[in-house]
């Protein structure tokens, strides 16, 4: 291990890669403030220029907006209460109110600090458990990879259905219809393709992400008349005090920092769960633990209650790399991102990644560490400034999505059918979006239908075609029985539960 | 009777999952792969099958909490507008080339969500996609096609 840690370091610490911790810390920031776009479309920006790099540095840049966007949504749910994405609105419930108190700058220093102990706890955590995990999962076979996937795609679609199962099970299905597009891998018989040369090698993954989150969060802004940018505009630099903490203050937020990092890494390993039920499980677990009187604090700008979901939601986010790295099975609708750029530099991930790619295993993992450090050292201090830059009108801000991602997905292919085809997706998500219908499990679907069929079809030809490989193992069965007890329990609850 | 939104989505992905099924069906496999436990339409089969599953019973169930979506604040105009000039955009950036196409998408768009600061509008335009530009074809090697810019002998 101690090998591979130096390889990481000495891929990491290279002048390039820092460089683009850097960047990606500082666009993901950015991109992370407004509230609409997530770290998904931060990612899904940035894809089309990570292919220009090597799979190392491309991920490296990918982490680096992860963290930063996550930081950045914890920014917005401070400064202006508008989350920019679900895993910080919990940070806004005493975030806001200690804003308005006056102590914005403090509020942003405890979520800064918190969210770096909480990222950096948990890398440790990631360290030691990915290269252990790995092991244990070469003892995998087909069938229980199909029945993770599976268990992965119904998990997300619970959490992130908001009561709207079916919905989201809907999106599965069609992105896995979109994945089934093109020829066929092992045979080469072309499926789907109505003798349209442009869809024989199936829809492009950088094409579907970019339709389903960049462009069609565009246009629901303008359809909704929305403007995420507008609270910005309030922001005073002279309203945030300082950044300096007291002792009493910094005295809560260590006792706070470990129990929700432990309690944020292993909600981030599960899939599904991910970074929003993590910060809200640890806001609600300090409430517990702290005394009555701190108890009285709240929602009313506790420190406690500020730093609690900050160190958990940037803990949740390395421990969703874990089933990433381990099994090659994303547990969030952003991991399914980074699997697809995984997949699109030709790398495999799962339990052989750190024999065969050392090198991206191990960087990957030592940049989390740094892209803590640099979101610590350069956000901090700049925060109030990107703020201001914030404020751009939104007459600007929707053009220029558009333009990268129809640039984005121009310079992959020079094909104008996949800019009209990524327009009609964009078009009918937004449609989609507006009705509720979750996007993230769509392009969890996606990703993972080449591997599902890949994994079912090893499994059927094994099993000389029965269905019997689903309860032979007890390993299969029990993540099937998994999968059985989570679809009956939410159709039962989007249906037929009184409250 | 009032029929929710989201049931006529779920009848019109059920009969897409349909129309896919059908499809699905009609994917020719090597003849001696017809028999076999898995080949190339297995899987698009138990697909179709799973989505007409999950989109009828959605049809079929009572909705707990259907979606209420105001439909009169929604802003068409803008929004058509925009999706149409994306698809100019699409057929011109081959033909006028990428920087042609691309200030007048920028310009045009901002023109359609309200900006009136001209300097801005030129300079996030014209000047912005120079650069950018620049940046790709220059620094970056990645070859961008643009008869305009070759026909002006700034670029190979």
């Amino acid at each position: 291990m101690i090998e591979g840690i130096l390889i990481g370091l000495n891929t990491a610490l290279s002048f390039k890669n820092i460089l683009m911790v850097m960047i990606g810390c500082f666009a993901g920031t950015i991109i992370g403030m407004l509230p609409g776009l997530g770290p998904m479309t931060a990612i899904a920006l940035m894809i089309p220029i990570t292919y220009g790099f090597e799979p190392s540095t491309g991920l490296i840049l990918m982490a680096g907006v992860y963290y930063g966007a996550v930081f950045g949504g914890s920014t917005s749910s401070i400064l202006i209460n508008a989350p920019g994405v679900p895993g910080t609105v919990a940070t806004s419930f005493d975030g806001y109110p200690m804003a308005q108190q006056g102590k914005a700058g403090k509020a942003l220093a405890i979520a800064a600090y918190s969210s770096f102990a909480g990222g950096t706890i948990a890398a440790i955590f990631l360290l030691f458990a990915a290269p252990s995990l790995s092991k244990v999962s070469l003892a995998f076979r087909s069938p229980d990879y199909f029945g993770l996937m599976i268990l992965g795609l119904t998990a997300v679609s619970a959490f992130s259905a908001k009561g709207h199962f079916l919905k989201a099970m809907m999106m599965v299905v069609l992105g896995l219809m979109l994945a089934s597009v093109g020829q066929d891998t092992l045979s080469d018989i072309p499926r789907f393709v109505f003798n349209n040369m442009n869809l024989a090698d199936g829809i492009s993954f950088v094409l579907v992400v970019m339709a389903t989150f960049a462009m069609s969060e565009a246009l629901t802004i303008i359809f909704k008349g929305s403007d995420p940018t507008q609270a910005a505009k309030q922001i005073s630099l002279s309203k945030l005090g300082s950044i300096k903490l007291d002792k009493e203050e910094t005295k809560k937020m260590v006792t706070t920092i470990p129990r929700s990092s432990i309690i944020g890494f292993i909600i981030g390993v599960l899939p599904g769960a991910g970074s929003t039920i993590a910060s809200f499980l640890a806001y609600g677990m300090e409430r517990n633990f702290v005394k009555d009187e701190e108890k009285l604090k709240f929602g009313k700008g506790s420190v406690n209650g500020l730093s609690a979901p900050e160190t958990a939601n940037n803990a949740a986010c390395s421990g969703s790399f874990v089933p990433l790295l381990t099994l090659g099975i994303p547990g969030s609708g952003t991991t399914a991102v980074m699997l697809g750029a995984l997949l699109g530099f030709g790398i495999q991930p799962g339990p052989r990644l750190y024999q065969t790619n050392p090198e991206i295993f191990w960087s990957v993992i030592m940049s989390m560490y740094i892209g803590m450090v640099i979101l610590l050292i350069l956000n901090l201090p700049l925060i109030p400034y990107i703020a201001r830059i914030l404020a751009v009108p939104r007459a600007f801000l929707i053009p220029l999505i558009l333009f990268f991602s129809v640039t984005g997905i121009y310079l992959m292919s020079f094909n104008n059918f996949d800019i009209y085809l990524m327009i009609g997706i964009a078009v009918f998500s937004t449609i989609l979006r507006l009705y509720e219908f979750p996007m993230p499990p769509l392009i969890l679907a996606f990703v993972l239908g080449g591997l599902m069929e890949e994994n079912l079809r090893r499994s059927l030809l094994i099993s000389d075609g029965s269905w019997s490989f689903l309860w032979d193992r007890p390993l299969t069965l029990c993540i099937m029985v998994s999968i059985a007890i989570i679809v009956g329990w939410q159709i039962y609850k989007s249906f037929f539960q009184k409250n | 009777m009032r029929i929710s939104p989201v049931k006529i989505i779920s009848l019109l992905f059920f009969i897409f999952s349909g129309l896919y099924l059908y499809y699905a069906y009609q994917i020719r496999v090597f003849s001696f792969d017809e028999n076999a436990p898995f080949n190339a339409k297995t899987f698009p089969i138990y697909l179709g099958y799973t989505g007409l599953f999950f989109s009828g019973l959605y049809i079929v169930l009572p909705e707990k909490k259907p979606s209420n979506v105001n439909l009169s604040v929604l802003d068409y105009r803008k929004t058509i507008t925009l999706v149409i000039l994306m698809i100019i955009y699409g057929i011109t950036i081959l033909k006028a080339g990428y920087f042609l196409s691309t200030s007048f998408f920028l310009v045009l768009s901002y023109i359609t969500l309200g900006e009136k600061r001209w300097f801005w509008v030129f300079t996030l335009s014209f000047p912005f996609v120079a650069i950018f530009m620049f940046l790709l074809h220059g620094l970056l090697d990645i070859y961008l096609r643009d008869p305009f810019l070759k026909y002006l002998g700034i670029i190979g």
